[in-house]
């Protein structure tokens, strides 16, 4: 047997390591990011949901017409003048108050959109950091805070919803109330369920051991492993914020006049589809379906690319 | 340091208990008590190597965080460098972390997957030496991570791109880089293969012999703690049954328990291993929710006798620095 040094990099190492460039690493983050390019579905999604915002914000822009002004030639006979039409610039047709219905479809995006990321965005913020305290905290904190949680998942959020818009009167800032009262519950017991599994990891430990502060630990250690699942999870709420401002919307509860929204303007269309306006239903209906599938593709893209089981 | 002779780590009649939730029980049941760790005693020197050997459960990794004072302690002392660590706050404690290192038992786990390593070995700098530059801490890790053999181009590098075995290395850098005094390893070859065990054991005794760092050396194989430690402690149910200098624990074990322990170390050799005497134990370790009285091991002791029942065997000197907690021996 010849005689090895148990580790040849040894006695080489300071005249090598001298000699080379320090190496670029490949982060989880980076891995995650170039499965996320591979997926082919999601990225058409994000191809088609940004062509959606582009809409939403300079879709005005390309019409002639305003969302307000009365078509009154049109008005009381849309069934047959009010077809879309490339030729006189009402791509869209008109709706059934013989209004641009393309300028429609362009405000109801808007305002979906802003549910859904607004609404979103407050059920993450507040979601995360009570279920980032719950977990890290801990024992009869946590305890108090999760039952909390139980009892509020426990009543049905839609009679809470449609009751507060009765009570309180129909606006967009109730239906802010209503919606943001219920979306954080969940998000809170997946972070806090992340956070538990996260705090007993040894890294964790070995930070304490060195004696890193607490406050330091959580933003170094804890979120940044925390953050997959909130992405993920936040890309998912977005279309569910959708679907239910506009099941609300629907039901005539949500999103008013003059202001509109997906739901509101499915809802208008779905009164006159009897009398052959379909293009009043089938065009708003394709922007919902299409942005809410390419929330999902996005979303399932997102998972796929960011989940630990996955490394 | 006045005296090199004086231990920097002295233990004392070291508890710890857990309350354990009985299943189904009311809130407000009182919660039964777990002891861990009970009644521990030990003394560490500057420069020494402490084994602690043990089956699994029986306190030995509380007993390092309890010395690290991660877990809250329910009575005893532990004195640091003439300090009592039990009972100071968190910034008090802080000062003292800086002189004592840990090493964990899975390489991977005990490195924080979203970080480099290099900013996972900067970080008990950045911690304790807040004023340092980042070119001053960059060439510390780089310079650290050299003396543990890790390349140190790599710094940029992700944990999962190393191996387990460097991944320990990276560990113990991150352990190295303050120049603790008591680096605790807490089964830091438990979850590497054999050829790769050897290699962090040689480096742990090559950086002991450059900066004369003291070792608590947590393992429950018996051969790799021989190999390394000066001396050797053996727990049972959180109870020091026996602390002795390392050869003469393997040479002439004096404890029912310690002589079990060491018969079932297997020999390398065929033939003498099926020549060779084993002590088996029966019966299962006993819960530490609820002990035997008197000595914690006569339920599974091959010599036991009533009086072991009645009292607590005290740990008695038979010389030579080898201490016995058993009545009989």
């Amino acid at each position: 047997m010849t005689n090895v040094t148990l580790n040849p990099q040894q006695p080489r190492t300071a005249e090598m390591a001298a000699r080379m460039d320090e190496v670029k690493g490949r982060s989880l983050w980076a891995d995650a990011r170039a499965r996320f390019l591979r997926n082919k579905a999601a990225m058409v999604s994000i191809f088609v949901l940004a062509l959606v915002v582009l809409f939403a914000f300079f879709g005005q822009h390309l019409s002639a017409f305003d969302n307000e002004t009365i078509d009154w030639d049109v008005l009381g006979n849309v069934e047959v003048l009010g077809k879309p039409s490339l030729a006189n610039g009402h791509y869209f047709g008109f709706d059934e108050s013989g209004r641009d219905l393309y300028t429609r479809v362009v405000q109801g995006t808007r305002v979906s959109l802003m549910v859904g990321v607004i609404g979103a965005a407050i059920a993450v913020i507040v979601g995360t950091t009570y279920g980032a305290v719950a977990g890290f905290v801990g024992g009869r904190v946590d305890s108090i805070m999760m039952r909390f949680v139980d009892i509020a998942l426990s009543i049905p959020y839609m009679f809470v919803l449609i009751l507060l818009l009765v009570v309180f009167g129909r606006s967009i800032g109730m239906l802010f109330v209503g919606i943001g009262l219920t979306a954080w519950l969940d998000m809170s017991r997946i972070v806090r369920g992340q956070t538990l599994s996260i705090k007993n990891k040894e890294y964790i430990e070995a930070a304490v051991a060195t004696g890193v502060p607490w406050f330091i630990i959580i933003h170094r250690h804890v979120v940044p492993n925390l953050m997959g699942v909130v992405v993920v999870y936040a890309t998912l709420l977005v279309p569910q914020m959708i679907l239910t401002e506009s099941f609300i919307s629907f039901l005539g509860l949500g999103v008013q006049e003059p202001l509109t929204s997906w739901g509101a303007l499915i809802s208008e269309g779905v009164s006159t589809m009897n009398y052959g306006m379909l293009w009043q239903l089938f065009i708003p209906l394709g922007f919902f379906v299409v942005s809410i599938f390419a929330f999902f593709f996005i979303g399932d893209g997102l998972r796929d690319a960011l989940d630990p089981k996955d490394r | 340091m006045k005296d090199m002779t004086a231990p920097i780590l002295s233990v004392d009649d070291l508890k710890v208990w857990f309350d354990v939730k009985m299943p189904g029980a009311w809130p407000w049941t009182k919660p039964r008590k777990l002891k861990a760790v009970d009644g521990v005693s030990f003394t560490l020197n500057p420069g020494e190597t402490l084994g602690i050997v043990g089956e699994s459960g029986c306190g030995k990794s509380t007993l390092a965080r309890a010395v690290m004072q991660m877990v809250p302690v329910e009575a005893g002392n532990v004195v640091w460098l003439g300090e009592e660590l039990v009972g100071l706050d968190v910034g008090q404690m802080r000062r003292h972390r800086k002189e004592m290192q840990m090493i964990f038992q899975d390489p991977l786990a005990s490195l924080n997957p979203r970080m480099t390593i290099g900013q996972i070995v900067a970080e008990p700098l950045k911690t304790h030496f807040p004023g340092l530059s980042g070119a001053e801490m960059k060439a510390k890790v780089r310079e650290v991570l050299d003396t543990v053999g890790i390349l140190p181009n790599l710094v940029n590098r992700y944990p999962h791109e190393f191996s387990g075995g460097q991944c320990q290395r990276i560990g113990i850098a991150r352990a190295l880089v303050v120049n603790p005094r008591l680096i605790i390893c807490d089964e830091p070859v438990s979850a590497l293969d054999v050829s790769i065990q050897a290699q962090v054991i040689n480096l742990l005794m090559k950086l002991q012999e450059e900066t004369g760092v003291a070792l608590i050396f947590i393992a429950h194989d018996l051969s790799v703690v021989k190999h390394i430690s000066d001396r050797v402690m053996v727990l049972y149910l959180g109870n020091v049954m026996e602390i002795a200098p390392a050869d003469r624990l393997y040479a002439n074990p004096l404890h029912p328990y310690t002589e079990a322990l060491i018969s079932a170390v297997p020999i390398p050799d065929p033939e003498l291993e099926k020549a060779k005497p084993v002590m088996l134990l029966d019966q299962d370790l006993p819960s530490p929710l609820n002990p035997p009285s008197g000595c914690v091991f006569r339920t599974r002791c091959p010599i036991a006798e009533p009086r072991c029942a009645e009292v607590k065997p005290p740990l008695a000197d038979k010389g030579a620095g080898q201490e016995v907690a058993c009545l009989l021996r």
